[in-house]
């Protein structure tokens, strides 16, 4: 219970200090890919910028303009916030680790529907955009909003279907279990990572999770040059900063299902010659080294890809990534079908996935209760 | 027609292949392009330690000169103030009193002599009208202020004073008058 407590602290602490660092850093890489220096003045090469960032943020007026929703427009930068540090839960960080005698997993809560938990509560953040561009009672920021739910509707589609490929591959939507199927880096003749099996759904899932995260080339809901800022142009102070910081921490956070789902999580080439806690710590660090070469990856696409018009983007998602997702799908599922024999064995020898390895079976906790009073 | 420039093209609306529709060659490209400029020499310059050198004809910050002698050029004949297409110069003549030789080379000159950075457009009209030498544009930068009143610059500001002189050779030389 300590262990998880202290984990909580210490995940919480993390993402937060990851999120403001990744501000300079994007700066940094903004301005490295365009041939300048970037932020330098706040200490050495700016390392305190996001620390007078965020003192400007809060010293700043707490403004409500006279004719928003109040109670809304506080909730708005809330619910953004708040979404996006709560996925963070369920992402594994490393293997087990073993500190006086007990096994410590590095992972908040192994819940067995993981990356179902983080689809859902990856659609619920975009109602702190919506309801703040709402709340604001403003034009711009309502097509913000608009935009922002749109879009999120046509992309987690597609996100969803290329998660599917990879839960019918690894028969578990546990993100652990998805991610120790993924041991080492070569496996039965083959990449054991996920990228090298599917890798168009980790294309999909790449371009999709660039436009849930509304970063560029999709950054529609708060594209500065037409809609001034979008849902967020009523906000300012720490509201603006808590809408600013929810998108970096969504960043982090993609990221790092997108390095666990497709690229292995914290498996690395080799790791059967490491054991116990080297290969914890070790692969935590192999697993935030991926986290921040596809965060590297989010801020190059960024800086380097013109935005997608309402009408291309919607293109995109309906009529391109959904069919192809679909199509991968349905291979995928042929694959498998034909893998385990579904043609040619009898239908009582078939396992029902071929990874499902472990299978636990669980009386239901109702029904024994109802019989245990029944007895009696 | 042949053009002379022989860099013409002529735009072409042909339908794209299925590996241009595709866009992930061209978007790699691009990635490409952009990831070959990480390792390439910034081009910042870092101002208030570093200054970057100004062309010879820079218009910046004037400078009301003194003769050899110390004494203002100004004679608030306005010229400068006529020429100024942004009106941001303004002055008051007086004559010059018995005994003040030594300060105005003649017996007119400018009791007050302001002028508005804010309006001005460093155009450097002003140093072609002045009949007397006395007005140059500099090759020094207005800085920033927090209060629009601070912009109005006087002749405190404007004057050069007689230790230190300010160095207009370069403006002399562009071509408009013999130094």
């Amino acid at each position: 219970m300590l262990s998880k407590i202290i984990l909580i602290v210490v995940l919480f602490a993390i993402t937060l200090g990851i999120a403001a660092y990744l501000t300079l850093v994007e700066r940094k890489v903004a301005a490295w890919l365009q041939d300048r220096i970037g932020p330098d003045r706040a200490g050495p090469w700016g390392i305190l910028q996001p620390l007078a960032d965020a003192g400007k943020m809060f010293f700043k007026e707490d403004f409500i303009p006279t004719n928003a929703d109040k109670w809304l427009f506080i909730l708005g930068p809330g619910i953004a916030m708040f979404t996006a540090l709560l996925t963070g839960s369920v992402i594994p960080w490393g293997p087990d680790l073993e500190l006086f005698g007990t096994k410590i997993p590095l992972q908040v809560a192994d819940v067995n529907i993981g990356i179902l938990f983080i689809m859902g509560i990856v659609s619920i953040g975009v109602y702190g955009i919506m309801i703040g561009g709402w709340a604001s009672n403003n034009k711009y920021s309502l097509y913000g909003a608009i935009r922002a739910s749109s879009q999120m509707i046509s992309y987690e589609l597609a996100m969803g279907i290329s998660v599917i490929t990879i839960v019918m591959m690894t028969g578990s939507l546990s993100i652990r279990d998805i991610v120790d199927q993924q041991h080492g880096f070569w496996q039965d003749g083959w990449f054991s990572w996920n990228v090298f099996k599917q890798p168009l759904a980790f294309l999909i899932f790449l371009v999709t999770a660039l436009a849930e995260c509304n970063r560029a080339p999709f950054d529609l809901p708060e594209c500065e040059s037409e809609l001034i800022g979008g849902y967020h142009t009523e906000y300012g102070s720490m509201k603006l900063g808590f809408y600013l910081f929810a998108e970096y921490v969504n960043m982090f956070i993609s990221s790092a299902v997108i390095s666990a789902l497709f690229f292995g999580g914290y498996n690395f080439p080799g790791m059967d010659a490491f054991s116990g806690n080297t290969l914890a710590i070790l692969g935590t660090l192999v697993f935030f080294g991926k986290t921040f070469f596809f965060i590297f990856v989010f801020m190059w696409i960024r800086w380097t890809l013109p935005r997608f018009r309402y009408d291309q983007l919607m293109h995109l998602g309906w009529k391109k990534l959904i069919p192809i997702s679909m199509i991968n799908l349905l291979v995928t599922g042929v694959v498998i079908a034909l893998t385990s024999g579904w043609f040619t064995k009898s239908p009582k020898s078939i396992e029902t996935v071929p990874a499902a390895k472990k299978e636990v079976v669980r009386e239901p906790k109702q029904l024994s209760m109802y019989n245990a009073k029944h007895e009696q | 027609m042949e053009s002379l420039s022989n860099r013409k093209k002529v735009v072409s609306n042909k339908k794209m292949s299925f590996m241009e529709k595709l866009y992930l060659p061209a978007i790699i490209g691009g990635m490409w392009i952009t990831f070959k400029h990480l390792f390439r020499k910034h081009n910042t310059t870092k101002y208030p330690e570093v200054k970057r050198e100004f062309a010879t004809v820079y218009r910046g910050q004037h400078v009301l000169k003194r003769d050899e002698q110390g004494r203002e050029n100004c004679t608030a004949c306005g010229l400068c103030a006529v020429a100024c297409p942004a009106e941001a110069i303004t002055m008051t003549s007086a004559e010059r009193k018995k005994g003040e030789e030594n300060l105005y080379r003649e017996e007119k000159y400018a009791s007050m002599y302001e002028i508005n950075m804010l309006r001005c457009i460093f155009c450097g009209l002003c140093e072609e009208a002045c009949p007397k030498e006395a007005i140059f544009l500099t090759d020094r930068i207005v800085p920033t202020y927090f209060e629009r009143e601070d912009f109005i610059y006087g002749k405190e500001k404007l004057v050069e004073p007689v230790d230190q002189r300010v160095d207009i050779t370069k403006r002399q030389l562009t071509g408009k008058r013999p130094a």
